[in-house]
């Protein structure tokens, strides 16, 4: 669930299932995967019932979206203002001589300086940081109410990742757009989002308010992914939790909770049955029998 | 401080320079006619050195020669000018088989553990081959010691015959590392060994080079943009910027203590996985990106991004790698005045 105007981070590692899932809430599945079961709710209708019509209609005007490598996702041969006025004219929300007098203003928006001049350029022409900041112009173009970001800083340099960020939080609170964020980085969660997803093997192993998940997280893939990085604030030398093995062959997953043959706080039961999500705190949710309050409490897990 | 830390602090070797290098340049020259005469400064006069049983960390963001340096070091490419010094040895002035003798001694591990890897090779023909291209050890023994670096790396030695793609992107990465350790080298040029890998899978590759390190008495030129993960294995860190090193100090004092506006902004600008910091954290954002290596920019070559650029003095006036503090190097006319 995304609420109106609320920064969602979606982290996990690759292969845990975290772009399939932003790339369902589209409707984008490349055949043969589909949708097999449940709904996703866009305001109160379900876009997995939504026809042709309407999913043309959602996609772009109600939820948008910008991926981790800006290069193949702009056209090469054709110009930067042309490919962002395209994107509102395809969708008939602005009429060719409003959406031509838009371009400028809205690359002015993502903070490309000399948007005038940068607007007849073409992608080779713009690094890596300008790119992103062109696809974010263009999916906030038609000013949707949510704009899924899939790793938009991940091949980039980390002094233009703070200027992604900071823009896309000031975008947020200025536009009143919602962010739906996907990384693998924590930190930048921690820094842009007020609420996180966790996934593993394509589950949600917890979700809460970024606070609390970062101060008291309770499933063991949470609290070993928070010790498994440095981090540069640290001031002593400790070794690094490391968490064993790799993530689970989805076409052939163990039995129980997915995670249980890396987690070193399993009990018995975790092999044979897959925990629930359930709540564990105000606003926070777990899949875990163990869960890390008890596991730290060094207290027999409950069962 | 850790107990290897206090280990080398006492001994005397640590001091004694492994590797020194001396005004490398290393020009890759672009186009003919009209555009000829030009070319890519990708490593632009650089000069430090690496202290035997060190871990000197290399950083900088992408373009800025980090990993042509650390290949000209290794004498993968030759430079275009200046000395790189191994021990006593000149290695820029050594060629054929005395150059394929000193590289016994100073091994690469890279970045892609899916490129540097040949698909059609066996695991153990990948991490044998340098023992056979030295002529060290054959049959029987090259087996066993085949054997010993891959569990030495938590490889499982009976995966001797599998090909590469059969492993994981960490296992794959540990085998790079087999590779590199097989010949026992005395140094190594690490080029972003662990940032194609997923986060849990990182942790354990950090490990993995610190316990090696420990364990064979190895230095390392670790090269990486994670300025976390360098603060993590780095006795020492030097900061490129554009083909320059900008400052180069000891890894605390540089964290706690950066004197070149360039690695300010670039420490400020790493978020911190902890909600609260991050909430008071304010990141120095730098205008722009990197410029052209073909043209850097006259004079500091930061100028142009720096926020507290004077004018001409900056944009005229290269600033000398000079030291500022003890042991704590930095090129900018107003260090520590960001």
């Amino acid at each position: 669930m995304v609420n109106k105007g609320e920064t969602l981070g979606i982290v996990g590692e690759s292969g845990c299932g975290k772009s399939v899932t932003a790339l369902s809430v589209l409707r984008l599945i490349p055949e043969p995967g589909r949708i097999v079961s449940g709904h996703i709710w866009f305001k109160d209708r379900d876009v997995a019932s939504y026809s042709r019509e309407e999913l043309r209609e959602y996609r772009g005007n109600d939820v948008s979206m910008i991926f981790q490598d800006p290069m193949t996702s702009l056209n090469p041969v054709l110009r930067v203002g042309f490919q962002i006025k395209e994107a509102m004219v395809a969708h008939e929300r602005f009429d060719n001589k409003t959406a031509d007098e838009r371009v400028v203003p809205m690359l002015q928006k993502v903070r490309i300086s000399d948007p005038k001049e940068r607007a007849k350029n073409y992608p080779h022409q713009f690094s890596g940081g300008m790119r992103q900041r062109a696809m974010i112009a263009m999916g906030l173009s038609n000013e949707p109410d949510l704009l899924i970001a899939d790793e938009p800083t991940t091949a980039l340099d980390v002094t233009v990742q703070a200027q992604i960020i900071e823009l896309l939080r000031d975008l947020n609170r200025d536009m009143g757009t919602a962010v739906v964020l996907i990384t693998h980085n924590l930190a930048v969660v921690a820094s842009l989002c007020t609420r996180v997803i966790v996934m593993y093997a394509g589950r949600i192993v917890e979700s809460g308010p970024t606070r609390q998940i970062f101060n008291s997280p309770q499933h063991p893939y949470t609290w070993s992914l928070l010790q498994s990085i440095p981090r540069i604030d640290s001031t002593q030398h400790d070794k690094l939790l490391t968490i064993a093995g790799l993530p689970p062959d989805l076409s052939n997953p163990p039995p129980g909770c997915l995670f249980h043959p890396r987690c070193r706080f399993r009990v018995d039961r975790c092999s044979k049955e897959e925990p629930p999500l359930e709540e564990v705190g105000p606003e926070q949710a777990a899949r875990c029998w163990v869960l890390m309050k008890n596991a730290l409490a060094g207290a027999e897990p409950v069962r | 401080m850790s107990a290897q830390e206090a280990q080398v602090s006492q001994a005397p070797a640590y001091e004694m320079a492994l590797v020194r290098v001396e005004d490398v340049v290393k020009h890759f020259p672009i186009g003919t006619g009209l555009f000829g005469g030009q070319a890519v400064r990708a490593v632009d006069g650089v000069s430090f050195e690496v202290r035997s049983g060190e871990t000197l960390g290399l950083v900088g963001e992408s373009g800025c020669g980090k990993s042509t340096l650390g290949r000209v070091i290794a004498q993968l490419q030759p430079a275009t000018a200046g000395h790189v010094f191994f021990r006593d040895t000149d290695l820029v002035r050594l060629h054929g088989e005395k150059l394929r003798r000193m590289r016994q001694q100073m091994q690469m591990i890279f970045q892609d553990p899916y490129a540097s890897l040949n698909p059609r090779m066996t695991v153990g023909d990948i991490i044998g081959e340098p023992l056979q291209n030295f002529g060290i050890a054959r049959g029987k023994e090259r087996e066993r010691r085949i054997n010993e670096v891959m569990r030495t790396c938590g490889l499982n030695p009976n995966f001797i015959r599998r090909y590469p793609h059969e492993f994981s992107g960490g296992q794959r990465q540990r085998i790079g590392i087999a590779r590199a350790l097989v010949l026992n080298p005395t140094f190594i040029v690490a080029d972003e060994p662990i940032s194609a890998l997923d986060v849990s899978i990182q942790a354990q590759i950090v490990n993995l080079l610190e316990d090696l390190q420990d364990r064979f008495k190895l230095t390392y030129l670790f090269i990486a943009h994670d300025l976390s993960v360098v603060r993590h294995l780095s006795d020492r860190v030097a900061v490129m910027y554009l083909g320059k090193i900008v400052e180069i100090a000891d890894s605390k004092e540089i964290y706690l203590n950066p004197l070149h506006p360039y690695t300010k902004a670039l420490l400020s600008s790493i978020p911190i996985p902890d909600p609260d910091l991050e909430a008071q954290r304010e990141p120095i954002l730098l205008k722009g990106e990197i410029p052209s290596p073909v043209n850097p920019p006259t004079g500091c070559r930061f100028h142009t991004r720096c926020p507290i650029a004077q004018f001409p003095k900056c944009s005229e006036e290269e600033p000398p790698l000079e030291e500022k503090a003890a042991g704590h190097r930095a090129a900018c006319h107003f260090a520590g005045q960001l």
